[in-house]
């Protein structure tokens, strides 16, 4: 029997640790581990709310968070390979051919 | 019991994310991650979503995750050099996630008749949840379908494009036919 803040302050708390690890993080794999940090975050979020409220909506739409993450992990790595192979290294710091 | 099992695995989530934040070789990072998302998994089963930790164990931990060290293999990532960050994110980012943070913790705690969540609560049957997806949304369950099959086909065209040939390279590969050729 535990409040359900509870859960929500955890989530926040994943959000903005996601959010600090893509911006500390000088590795391009572990920026995108931060993103699905924060998708975990907010995953959470939908999950206690639809218990809160007892619909099933909430449930389906984690569902296709998951789905999407998946996709986005897939082209995202592949994106990642094709920049390797393009300039040889992982750093974001040396991928900046569109800074100013 | 359920405020028990929330402190172990609410507290191995947040150790796990910020291991995730002070480890330095990648592969680290994606060990931490794996286990975040099977301690979310329990919190999932806690709060009566049981189909939801299944997906979150087999999609999450399995797939994305084997995915993840995967490439951290492929590519040989080492340690990541400790570099100054840009200043942008020290002056502006951590301010403002600070900020964020402080004030989605105000509304949450200042939120009144959230209620709260027990072990008796009646959890999710996978029937009820799938009968809500294919009656009512039948049309984004398709949909996912296509943008699942737009992104294998999209990680394909990327991760093979000019491997090895060099007379791939040219500006027509991601094309539908610059792929019929690389695949034959």
């Amino acid at each position: 029997m535990i409040p359900i803040s509870w859960y929500l302050l955890l989530s926040a708390t994943l959000f903005c640790l996601g959010v600090v690890g893509f911006l500390i993080k000088r590795n391009i794999i572990t920026v995108f581990m931060s993103i699905e940090l924060m998708l975990n975050g907010v995953n959470l979020s939908f999950v206690t709310f639809a218990h809160m409220w007892h619909l099933v909506k909430g449930q389906i739409f984690v569902f296709f968070v998951m789905v999407v993450a998946a996709a986005e992990a897939a082209v995202g790595l592949a994106i990642i390979i094709a920049i390797f192979r393009a300039r040889a290294t992982l750093a974001v710091d040396r991928i900046d051919l569109m800074k100013l | 019991m359920h405020l028990i099992l929330f402190v172990v695995f609410g507290g191995l989530c947040l150790a796990g994310a910020l291991n995730l934040l002070l480890q330095r070789h990648p592969i680290n990072s994606a060990l931490s991650l794996v286990v975040v998302m099977s301690s979310l998994a329990v919190l999932y089963l806690l709060l009566g979503a049981e189909f939801l930790a299944a997906a979150q164990i087999i999609v999450y931990a399995g797939a994305i995750m084997v995915l993840f060290v995967f490439v951290v293999m492929l590519l040989n990532a080492g340690r990541e050099e400790r570099t100054m960050g840009s200043r942008a994110a020290k002056v502006v980012g951590f301010p403002a996630i600070a900020v964020v943070l402080a004030v989605i913790a105000t509304v949450i705690l200042k939120a009144q008749g959230l209620g709260t969540a027990s072990l008796n609560d009646p959890i999710t049957s996978t029937e009820e949840l799938s009968r809500v997806l294919f009656h009512e949304l039948l049309l984004p369950f398709e949909v996912t379908s296509v943008l699942i099959l737009i992104a294998i086909l999209g990680a394909v065209a990327l991760a093979r494009s000019g491997d090895g040939h060099p007379t791939n390279k040219t500006p027509f590969a991601g094309t539908p036919t610059g792929e019929r050729r690389v695949s034959k």
